[in-house]
C-alpha cells in the first residue's frame, strides 16, 4: 500500500524523464526494473503466442507493476489484445492457442500445469471491448462472480460497494432488479467494470473498454480507471493514443509485421517505456511514426 | 422569366424524383412470394376442412345409422324392434318413392364416448380411441424423458466441451445423416433391439419399446437443434462468465443453457410433434391393430399391449364401412391434431417465458 501512495502520476513521469537520458535503448525493461520500487505483478519474458502453426505474437518481454496503469497501444492486428488475454489465460478458450516463453504472476508461472485457469481469472479480472452484461438483472450481474467463488459475506453490501467503485451506484440503485441490457452503452461498460471488481481481483485487464462509447462516456470511464489505480493494477489495451497518454503510467507500443513466408501479420513489441517518454521522446522510429500519426 | 425557369427546374426535379420506371421484377417477385404463401394456406385449410367435415358425424354426436335385414325385424311392436345377441333394439323404417320399406338400426354416439372408449371394430358405434390417446401421451412422456437429457447433453458436449477435431466433425456429420434416415429403419432397430433382444426388460411389444424407439428416432433432431441453439449463444456472454472466474460447468449451467433454452425448447417441441405423428416404426415395434384389453397396473401398462393415435388412424382406414374408415379415422386425426396443438402451445408458452428471462 505504501508503494502506490508515493506513486502519483507526477512522481512517475518526473523520474521517467530524469533517468531516460542515461539509459541504454535496448535494455528498456531491465532499466525500468532497476529504478522502480513498485512490485512486479506480471513478468512477461520472451512470449510467443501461437494459434495452431501461426505465430500471432513474438518476443514480447515486459513487466507490469502494481498500482500502475499499463497501456498497450498499436495498430490493428499487432497482438496487443492477444498478449492481454494471455494474462488471465483467456486464450485457453481457443483450442489452438498456445504460448512459448513465460508469464510470471507474482513470481508464479501462469502457464504451469498445476495452475488452474479459473483461479487465475478470479484474481485477474477482465473488461471487454464491447460491454457484455449477462442477460440478467443488474444485481445478478454483480453477484454472479462472488457467488460462484463462494463469497459468504453480505451480498447486498458487496453489490453496492462494487457499483459505487464503478461510479454507477447512484444511477442504478433504484433499479437493481432490472435487466443490465436496458442501460446505456457507457453504463453497461461500467456495470462490467463493477462486475469485474466484485470478485475482488488483484489486476484489472481492459480490452479497448471505450472503443464503443461516446466521448462523454469515455471520459467517465477514464476517470474511473484513474480512481481504480489506487486499489488495483490496471492493464488497458487501446486504439486511442490520446487515451493511453491521458490515463497510463507506462505504455507498450506493439506493431504488426507481415511475415514473408505466410503473408500473415505477426505482432511484436517495439517499445515499452514510461508513457511520457513514449509520446515525447520515443526511441524507435516506428513508435515515433505511430504516435505522431504518420502511420496506423 | 426567372419564375418560369424556376418552374422548369422544379418540375424537372419533381418528375425525376417521382420516377417513371416501373419495378416489374420487384412486383413479380412480390406476387410470387404471396402466391407461395396463399398456396400453403389453401392446401392446409383444404386438408383441415375436409378432415373436420369427415369427422363431423362423430364430433357432433350424430347417431350411427346401419341398415338391418327386414326379415329379422319384429314389426309387431311399436316402434319395430330387432333382437340381436339377446338384446333388443328399436328400428326405424324409411319408405322410398316406390313404397319399399327399409329398416335402420340407430346407435347413439357421442364425441365423449369416442374419446373415452376402447378400440372396437365389431361395433363401430362403440369404437373409441382412449387407448390411442393414452399410448400417444405415454410415448410423448418417454420421448421427453429420454431424448431431452441425452440430446441436450450430447449437443452441449459437442459445442462446449469437445475440441474441434476430425472425429467431432465426423460425429456431427453422422448425426445430421441420422436425422434423415427413414423412420421405418428406426422401427427395425426397435424391433430387433428392444422387442426381441431386450424382451425381458421391455416386455416385447410394449409402450416402453415404442416410446424408446421414437425417442431414438427424434434424438438426432434434438441434438442438431440444441447444438444450433447452444452455438447461437453470443461468445461475449461466455467470456464474461469465464472472466469472473467461472468454470466451464458454471458458464454452461448459468449462462449458456438459460440463453439457449428457447431454441432447445423449439427443437424439442418440433421433435415431439413428429414423434406423436409417427406410425411406421410403431407397426414394426408391434402396436396393437385392433381390440385389446388394457394391461392392469402402472408397470404392466408400460410393458404391456399398447397403441397410439396414428396407429389407430392407420387401422381405422383399413376397416370396412364409413363409420370407421372415414368418420373414425377423421375424428382420430382431429384429436391427434389437438394433442399436437396442445404440445406446441405449451412449448411456445415455455419458450416465451424463457425469452423474457434472458433480456
Amino acid at each position: 500500500m505504501s508503494d502506490h501512495v508515493l506513486d502519483t502520476p507526477d512522481a512517475t513521469t518526473s523520474t521517467g524523464s530524469n533517468t531516460m537520458s542515461n539509459r541504454p535503448v535496448v535494455e528498456t525493461s531491465a532499466s525500468l526494473r532497476d529504478r522502480e520500487s513498485n512490485r512486479i505483478v506480471f513478468d512477461i519474458d520472451d512470449l510467443d503466442v501461437y494459434y495452431g502453426d501461426f505465430r500471432a505474437v513474438h518476443d514480447v518481454s515486459l513487466e507490469i507493476r502494481e498500482h500502475e496503469i499499463t497501456a498497450f497501444i498499436g495498430p490493428s492486428g499487432c497482438g496487443k489484445s492477444t498478449v492481454l488475454r494471455c494474462l488471465n489465460r483467456m486464450n485457453d478458450l481457443i483450442d489452438s492457442a498456445r504460448i512459448e516463453g513465460s508469464i510470471k504472476y507474482h513470481g508464479v508461472d501462469l502457464y504451469d500445469r498445476k495452475v488452474n485457469a479459473v483461479e487465475v481469472r478470479r484474481r485477474v479480472g477482465m473488461v471487454f471491448q464491447k460491454a457484455n452484461p449477462f442477460p440478467k438483472s443488474i444485481y445478478e450481474n454483480i453477484a454472479f462472480g462472488p457467488r460462484i467463488s463462494g463469497y459468504k459475506g453480505d451480498m447486498d453490501e458487496l453489490v453496492e460497494r462494487s457499483l459505487t467503485q464503478a461510479a454507477l451506484w447512484d444511477e442504478v440503485k433504484d433499479r437493481l432488479k432490472e435487466s443490465g441490457l436496458g442501460m446505456s452503452g457507457g453504463q453497461q461498460q461500467r456495470l462490467c467494470i463493477a462486475r469485474a471488481l466484485a470478485t475482488n481481483p488483484d489486476v484489472l485487464l481492459m480490452d479497448e473498454p471505450c472503443s464503443a462509447l461516446d466521448p462523454i462516456a469515455t471520459g467517465r470511464i477514464e476517470d474511473l480507471i484513474q480512481e481504480l489505480k489506487h486499489d488495483y493494477t490496471v492493464v488497458i489495451v487501446t486504439h486511442n493514443m490520446q487515451q493511453a497518454a491521458r490515463v497510463s503510467d507506462r505504455t507498450a507500443f506493439f506493431t504488426a509485421q507481415i511475415d514473408s513466408d505466410s503473408d500473415r501479420r505477426t505482432g511484436l513489441l517495439v517499445e515499452f517505456d514510461d508513457t511520457e517518454s513514449i509520446f515525447s521522446t520515443p526511441k524507435d522510429e516506428r513508435t515515433e511514426n505511430y504516435v505522431t500519426g504518420r502511420f496506423g | 422569366m426567372t419564375l418560369a425557369s424556376t418552374d422548369i427546374t422544379t418540375s424537372a426535379v419533381a418528375s425525376a424524383l417521382q420516377g417513371k420506371k416501373v419495378d416489374t421484377a420487384g412486383t413479380i417477385f412480390r406476387a410470387a412470394l404471396l402466391a407461395t404463401l396463399v398456396f400453403t394456406v389453401v392446401v392446409l385449410l383444404t386438408l383441415l376442412v375436409s378432415v373436420v367435415q369427415d369427422a363431423m358425424p362423430i364430433l357432433s354426436g350424430e347417431p350411427l345409422t346401419s341398415e338391418v335385414r327386414s326379415d329379422l325385424v319384429d314389426t309387431t311392436t311399436d316402434p319395430p324392434t330387432i333382437t340381436q345377441f339377446g338384446e333388443t333394439f328399436d328400428v326405424q323404417i324409411s319408405t322410398d318413392a316406390a313404397g319399399n320399406e327399409t329398416y335402420f338400426q340407430l346407435d347413439e354416439r357421442s364425441f365423449g364416448d369416442f374419446v373415452g372408449g376402447n378400440v372396437n371394430f365389431t361395433n363401430p358405434a362403440e369404437n373409441g380411441i382412449k387407448q390411442g390417446i393414452f399410448g400417444s401421451l405415454g410415448i410423448a412422456v418417454m420421448v421427453l424423458v429420454f431424448s431431452i437429457p441425452i440430446g441436450v447433453g450430447a449437443a452441449v458436449y459437442l459445442e462446449e466441451y469437445s475440441k474441434a477435431s476430425r472425429f467431432t466433425r465426423l460425429v456431427d456429420v453422422n448425426i445430421r445423416n441420422l436425422a434423415g434416415v427413414p423412420s421405418i429403419v428406426y422401427g427395425i432397430l426397435g424391433f430387433t433391439v428392444l422387442v426381441t433382444a431386450l424382451n425381458g426388460i421391455t416386455g416385447g411389444r410394449s409402450l416402453i419399446s415404442g416410446g424408446i424407439t421414437l425417442a431414438i428416432l427424434v434424438l438426432p433432431v434434438v441434438i442438431i437443434t440444441s447444438a444450433e441453439a447452444v452455438r447461437a449463444v453470443p461468445q461475449p456472454i461466455r467470456e464474461a462468465g469465464y472472466g469472473v472466474g467461472a468454470t466451464r460447468w458454471e458458464v454452461t449451467r448459468y449462462h449458456v443453457l438459460p440463453y439457449a433454452m428457447p431454441g432447445i425448447l423449439t427443437g424439442t417441441m418440433l421433435s415431439l410433434a413428429r414423434a406423436l405423428g409417427e406410425a411406421a416404426p410403431l407397426i414394426l415395434v408391434g402396436a396393437q391393430t385392433g381390440f385389446f384389453t388394457d394391461p392392469e397396473g402402472a408397470l404392466d401398462r408400460l410393458t404391456g399391449n399398447f397403441t397410439a393415435l396414428p396407429m389407430l388412424v392407420f387401422n381405422f382406414t383399413r376397416q370396412p364401412g364409413d363409420a370407421l374408415k372415414t368418420e373414425g379415422a377423421a375424428a382420430a386425426i382431429v384429436v391427434l391434431l389437438l394433442v399436437v396443438l396442445f404440445v406446441n402451445a405449451t412449448g411456445i408458452i415455455l419458450r416465451n417465458s424463457f425469452e423474457k428471462k434472458r433480456s
